[in-house]
């Protein structure tokens, strides 16, 4: 029966940990606020980021249509 | 034919393209022209919506970038925001802004006192090399775009490093960096984008209050651990063939589950004994005294099986009675974090005025403020004590006070009366007497309730408790009695039996349960609660008492009427040019009660503060303000209405009078609350309203004019003497000592968020009319509490039969506990959830 003791202390050690988590969560300050992370999640990235995006968007559409441009001389000298 | 073309055509706005044609047919000039509107916004549509606020523009919007707004406060923050890429504010909640006319922003001087060190110190929560962190209560927040655009403040000003919401407390944190931004520009800030934040004394005290709730929430938890382990150690003895345990394991599972039980009874368990504790000094039996008393005898009696070897005791028993009250506790306490109900003057006033001395104006803590001090006030700040004005004139805003939307107006020497806003330039007053002995404020003071004491003790649960308790107690003697001539090995466990599942779990459970239930129905519906003994002295009232102004009838739109020669419509457009021009707030209100949208220009426009305006239209003087700047004549009115009066080309035609409004849904209510209550009205104004006011209560006794706060404070002790429960109904400041002598005082607002005065319950004013089906549903509460008792009774009948036989075994506990604490939170919830549906709360 001794693994059964082994088990117990197992258990108990495990539970305690989630003990020890749940009031470092509450001590934390985890359950003040249950409502505004639920919110924040879904915000984008900051404003100022999203600007800086659409550069590097246009940036990006820019090579690409370069790209495709190197790409159509290439055809052309092909053809020629 | 031209000319008229031309007419029609300069009536077009700008936003017309028009195409003339002109074309030759038979030897006629005929002209077609066709007009296509720009793309754009539909400015000429009538409900034209700020883009900011949601507001209607009104007839003239303010324009920014082909944008629509109602103001030129909205245009600013829009305009604020647009500069910092902000704008994705209003794609997240289109229209969230908040609409604060630039009136009424607090002047640029208001904060400066959150430069003085003494301030500064008190209102951070930390600082240190230059690093600093403030959190500010904000009462508008109110959806995803508040929080976005407080969370992005750092986009704004570079100097604040990170700011977060608390959404359900209305709480900005931010940390920033002082030496790029000090704590006034931060607040500055703040009001530009109009999320004014509350600092007062209120702010600074509050810091240390929510450690309580962590405190329950640990406690939960540990007995939570407990009772769950507590449960595994103790469920292979329930099983058939538990006796092939081994003695060893048995005794190991034993003293693992009294470790466990020491943290519950000393800590998550405290509570109960100490407040056994206190009320047994008190010579009184509360619930607490059997719970506490039936914790010790389960441990004790569990301490001696285990020790004996004769079984492993109750300890999950035990554990699992304390979890299931805390939680109790816990579903109970549920609060309005965000909602105030025991505000002191303190949270009224400013932290700091500014006093004029010889050398200048300096910013003094309020405490410091001694009679016969000159004091500056400015726009939308509060005179802190009764004072005397030596400024020319003042307008002052009593609302919070008397409920009393519109300004009045006070001359040099007069007498004014602390707690009005100033609205309009800054004034000087000089200080007549201290903060703590002003008027209102002494009236405030006497916050010690002599019935909240007495009516706590006279609540349902205890008054069951104490025979509960008596008759538990008789029953284990007699039983121990018995067994002592029959059979005298069973007579201490019989005794103690009793005493165990007689434990009041369930007992203790009805109450929170179905309370909290009903705050929960309540708060859906926009009745806020201060806890959930409101709900008891509510089912006890037997009579209401009204405020009237600002409670009964509608502090927001008044009823405009023209009294007076009948005007044609070119002179109520040549009138409604006229207040075009003036912010005041009459202006405002007659300007938006007459049709029509033509403007005429006005010439020679001047406003004297506090009498009225005067102007040229067509040539014609226009003059419109009070009697006395109207017609010269001093006589004071005998009918207080709100009046203006209006002088056009050479005589004096009329007056608009404003009559408050009542509430909706008013007559309905009193008709219903008048068959079960007594009902009275108290008002500080004078009988004008009488005859109306006769319709609606029936007859004029219990109508009471010229009412002081202290007469309104007298009457109710008056009533209360005569043995009547009395709920009192208020808005204001004046209504505040009232408010707290009454069994229950209900403040109504229109904003819940926003200052009201200490109070028991808020009633958002939406729900005014729905306060009987409120006052009706607290006796559904209580049967459904009665009914609960009966519930945990007749477990208690079935558990006494086992102890007094001398039967109990830990298993029968084991099941019977947690089954009557289940059923009866879930009979609890259920039946109120379903009750506030049928009654369509």
């Amino acid at each position: 029966m001794s693994v059964v003791i082994v088990l117990v202390f197992v258990a108990i050690i495990m539970a305690g940990i989630f003990l020890l988590a749940f009031i470092w969560s509450v001590k934390n300050g985890q359950y003040e606020d249950t409502y505004t992370p639920s919110v924040r999640i879904l915000f984008d990235d900051p404003a100022v980021k999203e600007e800086e995006k659409i550069m590097e968007k246009e940036k990006a559409q820019a090579k690409s249509r370069s790209d495709q441009s190197q790409l159509a001389e290439k055809k052309e000298r092909k053809s020629q | 034919m031209f000319n008229e073309l031309w007419k029609h055509l300069q009536c077009r706005t700008f936003l017309f393209e028009i195409s003339v044609l002109i074309t030759e047919q038979n030897d006629q000039l005929i002209l077609t022209y066709t007009e296509n509107q720009l793309p754009g916004p539909e400015l000429m549509s009538e409900d034209l919506k700020c883009i900011h606020c949601g507001n209607s523009c009104g007839k003239s919007p303010v324009l920014f970038e082909g944008k629509p707004f109602c103001c030129s406060g909205c245009s600013t923050v829009y305009q604020i925001l647009h500069a910092s890429q902000l704008k994705q504010y209003y794609k997240i909640e289109p229209m969230a802004g908040i609409k604060i006319a630039e009136m009424q922003l607090p002047a640029s001087e208001t904060y400066a006192f959150l430069d003085l060190d003494q301030f500064k110190s008190k209102i951070l929560t930390f600082s240190e090399g230059g690093i600093s962190k403030v959190s500010f209560f904000i009462p508008e927040i109110h959806c995803a775009s508040c929080i976005w655009l407080l969370e992005n403040l750092h986009s704004l000003n570079n100097g604040i490093i990170q700011s977060f919401v608390n959404f359900p407390k209305k709480e900005i944190n931010v940390t920033f960096n002082e030496n790029e931004i000090s704590l006034r520009q931060l607040v500055d800030l703040l009001v530009s984008i109009h999320y004014i934040p509350e600092i007062n004394q209120h702010s600074i005290d509050k810091k240390s209050t929510d450690q309580s709730d962590k405190k329950l929430f640990i406690k939960i938890g540990i007995a939570g651990f407990s009772f769950m382990n507590a449960m595994i150690y103790h469920f292979p003895q329930y099983l058939p063939g538990n006796e092939f345990l081994e003695a060893d394991m048995k005794k190991l599972f034993g003293w693992l589950s009294v470790l466990l039980a020491i943290p519950v009874l000393l800590y998550s368990g405290s509570d109960y004994f100490l407040t056994a504790y206190k009320s047994l000094k008190k010579k009184m039996i509360s619930i607490d005294l059997p719970i506490a008393l039936g914790l010790v005898t389960l441990f004790v009696q569990s301490l001696v099986e285990i020790i004996s070897g004769a079984g492993i005791g109750y300890i999950d028993s035990l554990t699992g009675l304390v979890f299931f009250m805390l939680i109790g506790r816990w579903y109970q306490g549920k609060t309005y974090q965000a909602l105030s109900f025991e505000r002191d003057y303190k949270t009224y006033f400013p932290l700091a005025v500014t006093k004029i001395t010889n050398s200048g104006s300096i910013t003094i803590p309020l405490e410091d403020l001694k009679s016969g001090d000159q004091i500056l006030v400015r726009n939308q700040e509060i005179v802190p004590a009764d004072s005397i004005l030596t400024s020319a004139t003042a307008s002052i805003d009593y609302s919070f006070v008397t409920g009393e939307s519109m300004p009045v107006t006070k001359k040099a020497g007069d007498f004014v009366f602390a707690g009005g806003r100033q609205i309009g330039s800054a004034i000087e007053l000089t200080i007549e007497k201290e903060v703590q002995q002003s008027y209102l404020t002494q009236l405030w003071n006497q916050i010690e309730n002599p019935l909240t004491a007495e009516n706590k003790l006279n609540t349902i649960i205890n008054r069951v408790s104490q025979y509960f308790t008596v008759i538990i107690i008789l029953i284990a003697v007699g039983s121990a009695i018995f067994w002592y001539f029959n059979n005298p090995e069973v007579a201490l466990f019989a005794f103690t039996s009793v005493l165990i599942i007689a434990c009041p779990c369930a007992l203790a459970l009805t109450v929170p349960f179905t309370f909290g239930s009903t705050i929960r129905q309540y708060g859906r519906k926009g009745f806020y609660l201060k806890n959930t003994a409101v709900i008891e002295h509510l089912y006890k009232v037997d009579t209401v008492v009204f405020d009237k102004t600002g409670t009964i009838t509608n502090a927001q739109s008044s009823e405009i009427r023209f009294v007076g020669k009948e005007l044609n419509s070119v002179q109520l457009q040549q009138i409604k040019s006229l207040v075009f021009h003036s912010s005041h707030p009459l202006s405002k209100a007659i300007f938006n009660s007459i049709d029509g949208d033509e403007l005429f220009e006005v010439k020679d426009f001047q406003e004297i503060p506090s009498l009225g305006i005067t102007g040229l239209i067509h040539g014609l003087r226009l003059n419109i303000g009070s009697r006395y700047f109207v017609s010269g004549e001093k006589k004071e009115d005998i009918n207080l209405n709100t009046e203006v009066w209006v002088y056009l080309q050479d005589a004096v035609v009329g007056h608009f009078q404003l009559e408050n409004e009542y509430r909706p849904g008013l007559r309905e209510l009193i008709q219903k609350l008048q068959k079960t209550h007594e009902l009275h009205l108290l008002t500080g104004d004078n009988d004008a309203e009488r005859a109306n006011l006769i319709q609606f209560f029936g007859d004029g006794k219990s109508l009471h004019f010229n009412q002081s706060p202290t007469d309104k404070l007298n009457y109710i002790r008056k009533l209360q003497k005569e043995g009547r429960k009395v709920l009192m109904i208020g808005d204001g400041l004046n209504d505040a000592g009232a408010l707290n002598e009454s069994n229950v005082g209900i403040v109504i607002a229109d904003n819940v968020f926003n200052f009201s005065p200490a109070c028991d319950a808020i009633l958002q004013s939406k729900q005014f009319g729905k306060l009987d089906k409120f006052m009706q549903f607290t006796h559904r509460s209580m049967t459904i509490v009665k009914l609960g008792f009966l519930i945990s009774f007749l477990y208690n009948i079935v558990g006494l039969s086992f102890a007094v036989q001398g039967n109990l075994t830990p298993i029968v506990a084991a099941i019977l506990m947690p089954i009557s604490s289940v059923s009866v939170v879930a009979f609890a919830s259920f039946s109120i959830h379903l009750s506030a549906k049928g009654y369509r709360l």
